[in-house]
């Protein structure tokens, strides 16, 4: 399992002590235990593994099984004070949806991805074989990813759609990437506002 | 070894009577009627801690019994030393539904006005009366707070009613396979099962006790309710098209196995069931609206007990969209609650058959409470 220490950190700095927060596709909850340790948020999870929610169920978390490609209809506008869609993005159906619902639902959004441009991927196609690499873990017949997409490719999306970048961090390895991300990252983090009216 | 352990656990546990509510201090009803004295028959499982924090209070379901654990108890898979609700960890309570004819006050008491049964004299009861009494018991127990209401179907309805009825005197809740009201198509069943009990001769208006009683009836309604209660894939497992392996010529005598199972369920329960019970529980279901003019978002405002709503995706009476609907009011009213629907394939039934992730679900959650984990700072 990757230790996730830096990225972790990383979120938990964006994020305001006794915050809300939703975790759209929340896995086993572990984002949301750290930031309720770190930060005392109000924490509430979606997730549709069966698995995952026993999982977080365990720890006490607030999760709901829900797919996120139906909408978020029951929360109001600006509901939480963060949506986080970790690594959850790139296997919707409808990840603009998803992104429009979560921009509507909180105030801020969390977005992360893994970088389909990285240079092992890169190399790993150069080669003829589509990459597996440590954000990009699975074979061809059994990833769960259904887009492929590079921190440029987003970045482009939030200038072409008004939405404001305000933060960024970037990791390969457990370590923080400040030179040619785009390049040199494996996934990346964005902290969203919403597209400017 | 394990199944000593139970036997001996048992046998202390005798159901247990709670008389109360005596004239004139009647229990008083949603309908505007009143009753006194009842009876409320209970077992309880596991041993009390010192600070009274460790009791688990289990509503059963239309046709249960106070007996939830142990030998031939309805979910003793479930609940039982080393289960999911683990009976040495906590103080299990279970009791009998006002209403009902398995030790509590129902059709099938003596009405004390008149010396005989109540028949259909009983007053009508409905799920939140059914909970005032429970709460009387609770009372009675010197329980002021419980560590959790659990509890299936009609049971469900029950553990709904007391996070909206008592919501400080609940720590958390677990509404399994059920819904916040009951929709024309579970009305309908409902009453085809009234009609078939009221239908035979025998039932004579409800006066039939120290006569034959209307057991035809019944059991037809008892075969309908199994129909309901199981799934396609889990009949078509458990029977298939088999034939019975005594068959005689053709007659209309129940050839296929399914037929012989059911016609055995239907036999089997009028041993067990009273057919009044049957008609006054089944109504108090169909009268079931939690909501009763609430929006969702306002219905369990201001609860701070930690909710596990739990559905199953091939339950067709309690279809999942109604388990949803319950999480969605949990959301909507700021409850911390979570929301699961299990794949077990065995319908309605299968909380109280197909019950692995379920009990590994519920212990988890009750852990989590038990020690509380992941309890939230204030807004």
């Amino acid at each position: 399992m990757i230790n996730l220490n830096v990225e972790r950190k990383a979120l938990a700095g964006w994020i305001a002590e006794g915050a809300s927060v939703l975790d759209l596709g929340c896995g086993d909850g572990e984002l949301l235990a750290h930031l309720i340790s770190a930060k005392h948020v109000r924490a509430q999870g979606i997730e549709l593994s069966e698995q995952a929610i026993s999982h977080c169920v365990a720890q006490g978390l607030s999760v709901f099984q829900q797919d996120i490609d139906t909408g978020l209809s029951e929360y109001s506008d600006n509901a939480f004070d963060y949506v986080i869609l970790n690594q959850t993005l790139q296997q919707v159906k409808k990840p603009a949806f998803a992104l429009q619902e979560a921009l509507r639902v909180g105030k801020r959004v969390i977005v992360g991805i893994p970088n389909f441009a990285y240079y092992k991927a890169r190399a790993s196609i150069f080669r003829g074989r589509v990459p597996v690499t440590a954000s990009l873990p699975y074979q061809w017949h059994d990833t769960p990813n259904l887009h492929f997409l590079s921190l440029l490719d987003f970045k482009d999306y939030c200038k072409n759609h008004n939405i404001t970048i305000q933060c960024t961090f970037y990791a390969a390895s457990n370590r923080e990437v400040k030179v040619w991300p785009n390049l040199l990252a494996e996934v990346g983090y964005f902290l969203l506002s919403k597209p400017a009216v | 070894m394990e199944d000593n352990k139970l036997i001996s656990k048992t046998e202390t546990n005798k159901a247990q009577s709670y008389i109360f509510a005596s004239p004139p201090h009647e229990l008083p009803l949603e309908s505007g009627e009143k009753i006194g004295p009842i009876t409320l028959a209970y077992e309880t499982f596991g041993e009390l801690n010192e600070d009274k924090s460790n009791v688990i209070l289990i509503c059963h379901a239309l046709t249960g019994d106070s007996h939830v654990s142990g030998v031939g108890g309805w979910w003793s898979n479930l609940v039982g030393p080393g289960r999911g609700i683990d009976t040495d960890k906590y103080f299990v309570v279970c009791s009998n539904v006002l209403g009902g004819c398995k030790g509590s006050t129902g059709p099938v008491s003596i009405d004390p006005k008149t010396g005989k049964p109540y028949g259909t004299n009983f007053p009508l009861v409905t799920i939140s009366d059914i909970v005032n009494a429970q709460r009387d018991l609770i009372d009675h127990l010197g329980i002021k707070r419980l560590l959790s209401v659990v509890g299936g179907s009609m049971g469900g309805m029950q553990v709904l009613q007391w996070m909206v009825s008592y919501p400080q005197h609940v720590r958390s809740a677990i509404p399994i396979a059920t819904a916040m009201k009951h929709t024309p198509q579970q009305i309908a069943f409902n009453e085809v099962g009234r009609q078939s009990v009221m239908a035979d001769p025998d039932w004579q208006g409800g006066d039939y006790y120290g006569k034959a009683s209307p057991a035809k009836g019944l059991a037809i309604a008892r075969m309908i309710g199994h129909i309901t209660y199981m799934s396609d894939a889990s009949m078509a497992e458990k029977f298939g098209r088999k034939f019975r392996s005594q068959r005689g010529p053709f007659k209309f005598s129940p050839d296929f196995e399914v037929e012989g199972y059911l016609r055995n369920r239907g036999d089997n329960f009028v041993h067990r069931f009273d057919a009044n019970s049957y008609l006054y529980l089944t109504k108090a279901i169909d009268y079931f609206n939690i909501l009763n003019g609430h929006s969702l978002g306002s219905i369990f405002k201001g609860l701070k007990a930690k909710v596990l709503v739990i559905a199953f995706k091939s339950d067709w009476l309690y279809p999942v969209y109604q388990s949803q609907e319950i999480a969605k009011a949990c959301k909507l009213s700021g409850v911390n609650a979570s929301y699961i629907e299990l794949a077990a394939s065995y319908g309605h039934d299968s909380f109280l058959v197909e019950i692995e992730q379920e009990a590994k679900l519920i212990g988890n959650f009750l852990q989590g409470v038990y020690n509380g984990k992941g309890d939230l700072p204030k807004p």
